[in-house]
């Protein structure tokens, strides 16, 4: 049931893409479960139309979309992009969507719209892990996340609506959701139904669970270790079964540097992790 | 046999891609979860045993503790080969800097020297000393349940599970326990 969509496709990337099917069944997705095959499981019957998008808080304009405005508001282009996941695995991803700056300057922001707060919807008729804690694996729900105004404008940082040139399957959080490529991949939020431009730095998910691992920035970053783990380097998933040799070095903010570093200038990445 | 073929088809499937899109996390999770559930169940046999009187059953703990090495055994080895791909820096690194993995190697040479003992001759060499030794199984379970809940990032309901399941084969030992405290 995946639409067909229409875009200015990327140009070649020299990195080998992962195939779709794994991009669509290996998913930390844990309103639909904590296993990394349960959201494909569980979130087939996962209804996405209608729709509604609402951007809101400090701007002079604030709108909703519905679910066509999605994929017809803004022109959609493909970005191929790296994820890092938090657990030290990586995909490469043909994302579908639109710059998130686009959607922003729509709303007009306000001198007081200093960060950008995204949330998940919250139904837990649709998502069985929102009101359980065996499914959903004690996460406080809705699903939050945020971005500083510079990072939400930054022109990697992406909405997308589909991948693999189609929608998206609701496993990787359909109908819309955001792509960070130089963050973790637990910032890039899915299935959200509400952006607000807000004064103060909000909460996020992962953050509120365990602060001491999971910081607000979340940028890539090898030289900071998980408690748990080292972020030094990834398994890169693409094709091969168990045997697959694809241990590979861990970039500073996932290989993107020249596009983001300047935002961060003079801070300490290893405080604001 | 029964704990060897499940071992089999595992490796089957995922040399052949057939394992979903990680194999690596699925070959780690299944050995170690298997090898936490055929330890428990070596831990059970003895009260079971006891209370309904089939002696015969004691016979089978050595070879269900064995399986339960095997697969602990398992368990490392992927994560050597699979996870950090012989990265023989980091493998140590790792084993050192992680609390979580290294209370996991402590359990695993636990069974370890469990498993080498089991052999009857060295068994009867050891007299006294061995009931000493494999008493050490109630420590590796402890080790092996904070192993298990220290590893997971949010979801703590199954390794609770398996800790209440530890405490509780534990607690029908809490005579012989107590015992070593007050020597």
């Amino acid at each position: 049931q995946r639409q067909a969509l229409k875009y200015v496709q990327a140009s070649e990337s020299s990195q080998i893409l992962t195939p779709e099917a794994k991009v669509t069944s290996h998913n930390n997705f844990y309103e639909f479960g904590t296993n990394k095959g349960d959201p494909l499981e569980n979130a087939q019957e996962f209804n996405v139309n209608p729709w509604q998008l609402s951007i809101s808080g400090e701007v002079d304009k604030p709108f909703t979309l519905g679910y066509d405005d999605l994929f017809k508001r803004f022109p959609l282009e493909e970005r191929i992009y790296r994820l890092r996941c938090v657990e030290a695995w990586s995909m490469v991803i043909p994302w579908v969507g639109f710059g998130l700056a686009e959607l922003i300057k729509k709303a007009a922001p306000n001198s007081r719209a200093k960060y950008v707060a995204f949330e998940t919807l919250y139904d837990p008729k649709q998502m069985p892990g929102q009101d359980s804690r065996r499914i959903g694996g004690g996460v406080e729900y809705p699903y939050v996340e945020g971005l500083r105004i510079d990072e939400a404008m930054n022109p990697l940082t992406f909405m997308s609506v589909g991948l693999y040139g189609k929608t998206l399957p609701a496993q990787n959080g359909a109908p819309i959701r955001l792509v960070v490529p130089w963050k973790y991949g637990f910032k890039s939020i899915k299935s959200i139904v509400g952006i607000k431009l807000v004064e103060h730095k909000p909460p996020t998910t992962w953050n509120r669970l365990a602060d001491n691992e999971y910081g607000f920035y979340a940028n890539v970053n090898p030289e900071v270790d998980h408690p748990r783990w080292s972020q030094a380097s990834e398994r890169r998933i693409t094709t091969g079964g168990l045997f697959a040799r694809n241990r590979i070095a861990t970039l500073p903010f996932n290989g993107y540097g020249e596009e983001v570093s300047a935002m961060y200038k003079g801070m300490d990445l290893r405080k604001n992790y | 046999m029964m704990a060897f073929l499940p071992l089999l088809a595992l490796y089957l499937l995922a040399f052949t891609e057939q394992l979903g899109a990680d194999p690596v996390e699925d070959v780690i999770h299944f050995t170690g979860i298997g090898a936490f559930n055929l330890l428990l169940i070596s831990l059970l046999i003895t009260p079971i045993a006891k209370k309904y009187r089939q002696g015969y059953l004691l016979q089978t703990r050595r070879l269900v503790g064995l399986y339960s090495f095997t697969y602990a055994l398992f368990h490392l080895l992927n994560f050597l080969a699979f996870e950090v791909q012989f990265d023989l820096a980091l493998f140590f690194d790792e084993i050192i800097d992680r609390p979580y993995i290294t209370v996991g190697m402590a359990a695993l040479i636990i069974l370890l020297s469990l498993a080498v003992t089991s052999i009857t001759a060295i068994r009867r060499k050891m007299g006294k000393k061995w009931q000493k030794l494999h008493n050490g199984v109630y420590l590796a379970v402890l080790l092996i349940s904070l192993h298990f809940f220290w590893s997971v990032k949010s979801d703590i309901v199954e390794p609770l599970i398996y800790v209440a399941m530890a405490v509780f084969l534990l607690s029908l030992r809490k005579d012989k326990i107590k015992r070593w405290f007050k020597r």
